[in-house]
């Protein structure tokens, strides 16, 4: 049973104090560190279609949630599951669906539908390669489509993308309270590796909000009394209402763009010749390759986007300042590439490094990459 | 002191309906808040909307309301219902909407047996979009994407929705009603009644398949809207209750030897 492996596995506490705030790690499959980290959340219904390679998310849910006194339901299809949460969102609990690649497409429709109706949901995207049925294996193909065109009609979601199995967990956790704060969707890109990983993780115990949240008093909870009626709709069938309508969310996208930036960087504090730019799993397999260009003396640093959407444009400018050339790595045939491009304006050389199908960087790709810029053999990437 | 026997119903909000003359979406509407007032459960309901000419539902009403993607009131429903057990759900759809692109969605939401229920307007026709062959759309009958009748050679012939749900073996209540006439309506009113009380019990998913009329698209008067329904659609759409859940199953019987 899936759901045991969480009490069945090896457990030790960190810290030795037996506070209110102890942290218990405990080794863990990321696609159930993130089922957990979400139930821990306050996450109370599941709604989602089976598809390779996340299918472990569900199952451990399908056990879990009901044991709390919740609901999984394993829908007909994406589509259905992306307008059961929906439902559920508008009945005002928390709730996730989660999918891969081509079940993401599906549920385009739904997300859609909640973004319009400025609903909170939870959608865990664990990208596999494509395009079509593509392949099981891990990708970052999806990076358009999830910070960018995710659906019909002008509208975002904040997208966090995790390179370990406990940022995974930490921010399925935080992504709940972004959800209802911006009372928007809020995507987890993961890739495979993320689904499928072993790695120790922390819940904190006793866990806040990381927002100042407003009760849900838009919720179809029944019109008791008094009260006006309560809908949940993304309709207006007069364009000029709608337009305010698009105007007050595009406002609510820059506000994302301006408060929920986040990223990491890695050894810019000292010189260096290239500056890295990688997210996931990938910022990973990179930072090893760093390791290894520093014992031989070659400058490099990376900055890692973890919310894809906002980008950090000002982040990756900043780093690149003391760079001479700057290299994005990714598994997908050149997405993220472009926005650091809009961040450096031509500023600096850009040189590309990818695998695709499924196929994985390697740290030493990465290593050959970085020291091919150096000495003048590797090629910039050039658009239009 | 005068009595009052005659009212609108507080579950129907006190606005005039964009429906055109002769449509009876205003009349099923007006049956759903009776009956939602009469079982005292209009505080705690919460209704889901349509893609189709019921779109605006949720102004006409005077309950909370949850409007759907095209077909997908039953996933919303199974949403809501999930999230909240302890509110009363229907969902309130059209023949395009619920037996065309919506057909996943209400059999296994039926088919999960989900303690909602679903009020299915059957009129024959896509009437938002202005007129196009529906999967209930009769053999011969014009629409604007069939201009010469519907063969039912190359589209198949009308869907029966309610016979095909009690199909299922999960236990629900299933039953298709008419409007054409004050008298049936009553019937209609009695069958939406049983399918909500199915529901405050917690029993089982309900569905009542409403004929209805839609003069604007069938190009007839109101009046003779009434009567078509009567002759076209009536016999091949018979009324009555094709499923409770106390009528078990339909498994095929064993082969006596």
């Amino acid at each position: 049973m899936p759901v045991g492996t969480i009490y069945s596995c090896t457990e030790t506490e960190t810290g030795g104090n037996q506070s209110e705030n102890r942290m218990t790690k405990k080794l863990m499959k990321g696609s159930e560190a993130i089922g957990e980290a979400a139930v821990q959340a306050g996450c109370k219904l599941f709604f989602g279609y089976p598809i390779t390679p996340q299918n472990e998310i569900p199952e451990y849910l399908s056990a879990r949630l009901p044991a709390i006194g919740g609901a999984f339901v394993q829908a007909e299809s994406e589509v259905a599951a992306s307008n059961m949460i929906y439902g559920a969102a508008g009945a005002g609990e928390r709730v996730m669906t989660s999918s891969s690649s081509p079940g993401v497409s599906l549920m385009a429709e739904g997300i859609s539908y909640l973004a319009g109706s400025e609903l909170p949901v939870v959608i865990v995207n664990i990208m596999r390669a494509g395009p079509g049925l593509g392949g099981i294996l891990p990708s970052q193909a999806d990076y358009f489509q999830a910070t960018k065109g995710l659906a019909h009609g002008d509208f975002r979601v904040l997208v966090l993308a995790p390179w370990s199995i406990q940022e995974a967990a930490d921010l399925v956790q935080d992504a709940f309270d972004l959800a209802d704060y911006y009372r928007n969707p809020v995507m987890i890109l993961g890739d495979g590796l993320i689904g499928q990983m072993m790695e120790p993780v922390e819940f904190r115990e006793g866990r806040k909000p990381i927002k100042d949240l407003p009760p849900k008093t838009w919720a179809t909870t029944g019109c008791k009394g008094d009260r006006p009626t309560n809908v949940i709709n993304s309709l207006f069938l007069d364009p000029a209402e709608l337009e305010q309508h698009n105007i007050r969310l595009t406002k609510k996208f820059k506000t994302i763009e301006r408060d929920e930036v986040r990223f990491e960087t890695y050894g810019t504090d000292a010189n260096y010749d290239v500056l890295i730019v990688a997210y996931g799993t990938v910022a990973r397999v990179c930072s090893t390759a760093m390791d290894e260009l520093r014992e031989e003396g070659i400058g490099v640093a990376m900055v890692r986007p973890i919310s894809l959407f906002p980008f950090p444009y000002e982040a990756v400018r900043t780093a690149a300042e003391k760079a001479r050339s700057v290299l994005v790595v990714e598994l997908s045939a050149g997405q993220m590439i472009e926005d650091v491009q809009l961040a450096l304006a031509r500023s600096r050389p850009v040189h590309f490094l990818n695998r695709m199908g499924g196929m994985l960087v390697s740290p030493d790709e990465a290593v050959a990459k970085v020291k091919a810029i150096v000495d003048g053999s590797s090629e910039e990437v050039h658009h239009g | 002191m005068a009595e009052t026997v005659f009212a609108r119903p507080q579950a129907l909000a006190d606005v005039s309906t964009h429906y055109c003359p002769g449509c009876t979406h205003g009349l099923i509407h007006r049956l759903v808040a009776e009956v939602l007032d009469e079982l005292g459960v209009r505080e705690r309901t919460v209704g889901i909307a349509p893609v189709g000419c019921a779109v605006l539902a949720y102004n006409y009403f005077n309950t909370d309301f949850h409007e759907a993607a095209h077909g997908r009131a039953p996933a919303v429903a199974t949403g809501i219902k999930r999230a909240r057990p302890d509110l009363i759900v229907f969902a309130y759809q059209g023949d395009g909407d619920l037996a065309s692109i919506g057909m996943a969605e209400i059999i296994h939401c039926a088919n999960r047996g989900e303690k909602v229920t679903v009020v299915f307007v059957n009129n024959a026709i896509y009437g938002m979009t202005g007129g196009q062959m529906a999967p209930t759309t009769m053999p011969g009958q014009v629409a604007t994407t069939c201009q010469l009748g519907r063969d039912v050679e190359l589209a198949g012939h009308p869907i029966r929705v309610a016979e095909l749900i009690s199909t299922l073996r999960t236990p629900a209540f299933v039953a298709r009603a008419t409007v054409h006439n004050p008298l049936v309506a009553v019937h209609a009113k009695e069958m939406l009644r049983r399918a909500f009380r199915y529901q405050v019990e917690g029993a089982c998913f309900s569905l009542v398949e409403v004929l209805s009329t839609c003069p604007t698209n069938w190009g007839v008067p109101p009046v003779e809207a009434m009567t078509w329904l009567e002759k076209n659609m009536l016999p091949y759409y018979p009324v009555g209750i094709f499923k409770t859940p106390e009528s078990g199953s339909r498994e095929p019987k064993p082969l006596e030897v």
